[in-house]
């Protein structure tokens, strides 16, 4: 039912689509300008904001740092607590334990706690290749999954859609899945959760396996932390008997105490919220009280790849947040879709190559969508250093290409204006060639930018996707440097 | 360190800045064998290309008290790349350089109100002008209000607030062609923001920014001009600074 991202072009060609996609531009601009504000009113009521974020950002350092040891511990104790503990290399893996779980139990349905992880693997591709339906619960997944669509944002999957698009989908595509919408369902927000609620329920109510995935792993108790805002979370871990929790082994945090931090910086960089709703932690089982069988998938699926980068690695200290998302100016324009990952924005700009390494042109397209403005660096509760990492990441796309039999044009334009820029009286050979240049413009195309000064023409080649849009003054008959040894210098 | 940029394209901004300093006193020189601070390869991600680039540089300004320049971008890249670039160099001398030079770069804004200790330019400019703070001078340096403070004492300048101002316009160095579609889709909105101010001015403290930007407006026949902060800043009664021919040897044709 849920399309998938693979297949997808390079960011600037999805992106030149979704720029022309008049209603996605709208819905972007509309919903992150208030999710923005809405951030920026509760981080300012908190005196000690930075200090937390020193805070967060350490808790999860540490844990990185010895990763290995806080795995082991959380290991022991989810043993202890009653619950079974996996180990996934890959998604292929990750999907064969959970497939094999639910069939083990012979059901032919699941129901799911909003979960990252488990888009990141399709596990619901890998359930309906099995013969077994995966419910989502949350009310934006519900929305995205009944469209056949795909998520474009991190916390807000269907932040592409409006409400009567939504009303759309639920009178359309309920009844073949469950409880139809009501006939005379309205674009009111109140109207829409209720039809979802009521269609939820009966999933709630019948379903024998519950998939989630969690936002915090603590090595210290065995605790799994999962924070959410509507209870569908709550539902699908309490009622279920059985309780799957895929978790990304970059999710553990050594103690209950480090929790501190990192529950305070989520609700207010995410939802904009001062507290989380709903905050649920289990630790194994407990006899009489809700799911009886507890397994834990502990997921790499390249996350030990981005480890040992030892400039990217600090984008494992990512809490999913999606304040990047909401504040990145290349994501309100183009949305999550022109990334073509569940992982979109600046954080899954970097992510993705971190993640799976470089050598995919799509994948490559991605550090280079972003035009390095800091507004992600600065709204991140956990201070990942996205411009940083972004950066470095083209570099390993370019060195990946260093030993091309045929290196792109890109590449030997570089080198030939790093060459240019080598020696000075390089630079000033060609400003003299530009200023002929800009003699012969001025005669040939005679346009003034405003306040009297002569542009060039179209540019032809790789100029052009400059002049399509923009005027480009034609350069100056003298440069700089000619001006300062003829008059500059002696002018005192 | 004029910049590249400015030194090949827009050097009113470069005479400006030395008319500006000259005027505070200061002794201003232009050391001839500088070139460019190799940001377009260091964000493209050639950092090979840019080890000579950075090792120029460092030649360059060896020695001088304050390296000033009238790029928040090349102040940026000039302290916080440079060690990156020395670092892959693998070259001890170089990091050593950057560590003397790095430290001494200074933008524009931040050399007249924390070195200088000036705000008042004694500069005159009477016109309807909006500020747009370039990213980089915001968020990488932290120029804060000083550019506003220095502009706000010009006298018969009259600021006009920029809505979303923060907001980056698109231009981002080698995106605005790599990029271009959603490039020119941020300037589009940068522009109209700036066309809702009713200013005449457009000024920021980045040529490269205000060229693209600059760019939109003046396909749109908006009927906005962009200048750099020196150049108001170094207007005084009488003289108006970079206005209005770019290409003063040759031009106005």
């Amino acid at each position: 039912m849920t399309g998938t991202f693979i297949g997808m072009p390079p960011f600037p060609t999805a992106a030149r689509a979704a720029l022309g996609d008049t209603q996605l531009r709208h819905n972007l601009a509309h919903a992150t300008g208030v999710i923005r504000a809405k951030r920026a009113a509760v981080v300012a009521e908190v005196d000690n904001w930075e200090e937390l974020r020193l805070a967060g950002a350490a808790v999860k350092e540490r844990a990185l740092t010895d990763l290995a040891t806080h795995l082991e511990e959380l290991e022991r104790r989810l043993v202890a607590g009653g619950a079974t503990v996996h180990w996934a290399r890959d998604a292929a893996e990750a999907n064969a334990i959970v497939v094999g779980i639910a069939r083990g139990h012979g059901v032919e349905e699941v129901v799911k706690v909003k979960s990252m992880v488990t888009q990141e693997i399709d596990l619901n591709g890998a359930l309906a290749a099995a013969g077994i339906a995966a419910w989502e619960t949350d009310l934006a997944e519900l929305i995205v999954q009944l469209g056949g669509d795909l998520p474009s944002h991190i916390l807000v999957p269907a932040i592409h859609r409006n409400r009567a698009e939504v009303r759309e989908i639920f009178l359309r595509e309920m009844a073949a899945v469950g409880r139809a919408a009501p006939a005379d369902l309205t674009d009111e927000p109140a109207a829409l959760a209720a039809a979802a609620r009521a269609h939820l329920r009966e999933k709630f109510l019948r379903a024998k396996v519950g998939i989630s995935g969690a936002n915090f792993a603590v090595a210290e108790t065995g605790t799994l932390v999962v924070v959410e805002s509507e209870g569908n979370g709550r539902m699908c871990l309490t009622l279920p008997e059985v309780l799957i929790s895929v978790v990304g082994i970059e999710k553990v945090v050594p103690t209950w105490a480090e929790l501190d931090p990192l529950l305070r910086l989520l609700p207010r960089s995410s939802t904009g919220e001062r507290m989380n709703p709903y905050t649920s932690t289990w630790s194994g089982v407990t006899p009489g009280d809700g799911p009886q069988e507890v397994h834990v998938v502990l997921l790499d699926n390249g996350r030990t790849r981005a480890l040992a980068d030892s400039v990217g690695r600090q984008a494992l200290r990512c809490i999913r947040c999606s304040a990047c998302l909401n504040v990145c100016p290349v994501y309100e324009r183009t949305g999550g879709h022109a990334y073509g990952s569940v992982y979109p924005g600046p954080i899954g700009a970097i992510l993705n190559p971190l993640m799976q390494g470089t050598g995919d042109e799509q994948v490559d397209s991605l550090p280079y969508a972003s035009s390095l403005c800091g507004a992600c660096f600065e709204v991140c509760p956990v201070r990942i250093d996205i411009p940083e990492v972004l950066v470095h990441l083209r570099s390993k796309v370019v060195d990946a290409h260093r030993g091309d039999t045929v290196p792109s044009a890109e590449a030997l334009a570089m080198k030939g204006v790093a060459w240019t820029f080598t020696d000075a009286r390089r630079l000033g050979r060609a400003e003299r060639a530009s200023g002929v240049a800009g003699r012969v413009m001025r005669r040939m195309f005679a346009v003034t930018l405003p306040g009297g000064r002569a542009a060039s023409g179209r540019l032809p080649g790789p100029g052009a996707g400059w002049t399509s849009a923009r005027d480009l003054p034609a350069p100056p008959a003298e440069s700089f440097r000619a001006w300062w040894r003829r008059v500059g210098k002696e002018e005192r | 360190m004029v910049t590249c940029v400015n030194d090949a394209m827009f050097p009113e901004t470069g005479k400006a800045v030395v008319t500006l300093l000259r005027r505070l006193g200061v002794d201003v020189e232009f050391p001839e064998a500088q070139t460019c601070c190799a940001q377009p390869m260091v964000n493209t991600g050639y950092l090979d290309e840019a080890v000579p680039v950075v090792r120029t540089f460092v030649d360059a300004f060896a020695g001088y008290d304050a390296i000033v320049t009238p790029s928040g971008s090349c102040a940026g890249s000039a302290r916080h790349q440079h060690g990156i670039v020395a670092r892959r160099s693998g070259d001890a001398g170089l990091s050593a350089a950057v560590a003397e030079t790095s430290p001494k770069v200074y933008e524009l804004t931040e050399f007249l109100v924390d070195v200088l200790g000036v705000v008042d330019v004694g500069a005159y400019f009477p016109h309807r002008v909006t500020y747009h703070p370039t990213c980089h001078s915001l968020r990488m340096l932290g120029v804060g209000d000083r550019p506003r403070r220095l502009l706000e004492a010009v006298r018969g300048l009259r600021m006009m607030d920029l809505p979303s101002a923060e907001e980056c316009c698109g231009f981002g160095g080698t995106f605005a062609l790599k990029n271009a579609d959603t490039s020119i889709a941020m300037g589009a909105d940068k522009a109209r923001h700036v066309r809702e101010t009713g200013a005449e001015v457009l000024v920021a403290g980045d040529n490269s920014c205000l060229m693209h930007v600059g760019g939109i407006l003046s396909r749109q026949r908006s009927g906005v001009r962009v200048m750099h902060l020196a150049e108001i800043l170094a207007s005084t009664e009488g003289v108006v600074v970079g206005a209005p021919v770019g290409d003063v040897v040759g031009g106005g044709r």
